[in-house]
């Protein structure tokens, strides 16, 4: 497993990896936003916590089908089935490698990207912690779908119509929290919601994309 | 090592080939013969358990068994060397040194897989096989894009390193290798299309 996510991270980062995508893509919706909505630091600041969520969502979601395509189409992924390594271990390290180089940065540029939003500081702390505990959510969802449409030639729109709905409890629950916590209320119940759905996730959902993959492979 | 009875294997729902059986011995290599789209592939995806037989029962030790396919699963953004090692880390094993001289690769070591040519991809890719050190090897079309100096590199691997210790192959191929195999028709057990199409699998 340490293996495989090894190679998964030299892979991102070396030409081609994609490695800096999800990253650039939230940098650019967050600059624009403040363009398309005008000046207004009131209305900024207010729907800051749901752009940033919703941002790093999106991104989390476009490099979705790189996870499992390129290793089917070079026969990795076959090779990988027959290997000494369950599919449920390749299931976990693929969605570590997808959070490590996306969940990761968005967590820590988030913040800082708050400032264009006039995101106060205190929410800004909430935005951090949020997207902490859910983006490992995000990954192990999207390498789930990422099993279910392996094979699929440009199966990239059939991925996105199949994880969004599942991203929904993540969203609102993290955006909920957030908002909260920039209003001063107790963000807690939140909080526990997103930990809950993240642990579920985490726990269950590799499982579910090794049946899968081993379907896709027949 | 290697022990086959009654197989049947299935493409797309549609069983094609039936009743095969045979052995291979520690040592022996079996060559698989037969038409394009006769389940040549099907049956080494099937042997390696990548897909679930319809009917009959395989044999081989546990964890001994690897496939290689068309495919060389190669990362052209890493280097040869990082390719094998990466293999080597998932099967726990090393990579040997005098692997690099085996497939004629030395001088490849640190270039990166992407600029490599096809017939060098893949002799990178059969070296995947002398890294995993596995007993009982499921190859299909393995001297695709090689040449006959290239072949001989590989047919003298299979020879000194794999089957004389112990090791068993089962190679589908349409030239000739040279080796001391036995040869397998799959003319006679394959089944005609129309009459055992099961239409609940193929619509699944």
């Amino acid at each position: 497993m340490i293996a495989l996510l090894r190679r998964d991270l030299m892979l991102a980062t070396r030409a081609g990896g994609g490695f800096g995508l999800g990253l650039v893509f939230f940098l650019i919706v967050i600059v624009l936003i403040p363009f398309g909505v005008g000046p207004e630091t009131a209305v900024l600041s207010r729907i800051a916590p749901g752009v940033l969520w919703v941002a790093a969502l999106l991104a989390a979601l476009l490099s979705l089908d790189r996870i499992f395509a390129l290793d089917h189409e070079d026969g990795t992924l076959t090779l990988l089935a027959t290997a000494p390594v369950p599919l449920e271990t390749v299931a976990v390290a693929k969605s570590a490698a997808h959070w490590i180089t996306t969940g990761v940065p968005l967590t820590i540029a988030a913040p800082v990207l708050g400032i264009l939003l006039q995101l106060d500081p205190d929410a800004a702390v909430f935005v951090a912690l949020t997207l902490l505990i859910g983006t490992p959510a995000l990954s192990v969802i999207g390498t789930f779908g990422a099993a279910l449409t392996v094979g699929v030639r440009r199966g990239g729109l059939l991925l996105s119509l199949l994880v969004l709905p599942l991203y929904v409890p993540t969203l609102i629950f993290g955006a909920e929290a957030v908002r909260r916590g920039a209003d001063g209320v107790a963000a807690t119940t939140p909080l526990l919601m997103l930990a809950g759905i993240t642990a579920g996730a985490v726990a269950l959902l590799p499982f579910a994309t090794a049946a899968v993959l081993r379907i896709n492979l027949r | 090592m290697l022990g086959v009875r009654n197989l049947s294997v299935a493409r797309g729902g549609a069983t094609v080939l039936s009743g095969l059986s045979f052995d291979v011995a520690a040592g022996q290599a079996l060559i698989l013969r037969g038409a394009n789209g006769i389940g040549k592939t099907t049956l080494l995806r099937t042997l390696a358990g990548l897909q679930e037989p319809t009917a009959g029962d395989i044999m081989y030790p546990d964890d001994e068994g690897a496939y290689a396919s068309h495919a060389d699963a190669i990362k052209s953004a890493l280097t040869v060397r990082e390719n094998l090692q990466f293999w080597a880390d998932v099967y726990g094993t090393s990579v040997p040194d005098s692997l690099w001289d085996q497939f004629d690769i030395a001088d490849l070591r640190d270039r990166f897989a992407g600029t490599l040519s096809a017939g060098q991809k893949r002799r990178l890719g059969l070296a995947r096989l002398g890294v995993i050190k596995r007993k009982v090897l499921f190859l299909d079309e393995p001297t695709v894009s090689l040449d006959g100096f290239s072949v001989r590199l590989f047919v003298d691997f299979l020879r000194q390193q794999h089957l004389s210790a112990g090791g068993v192959a089962v190679i589908a191929t349409h030239i000739d290798l040279e080796l001391d195999a036995a040869t397998l028709e799959l003319g006679p057990f394959a089944v005609s299309r129309h009459d055992t199409r099961d239409e609940d699998e193929a619509f699944l």
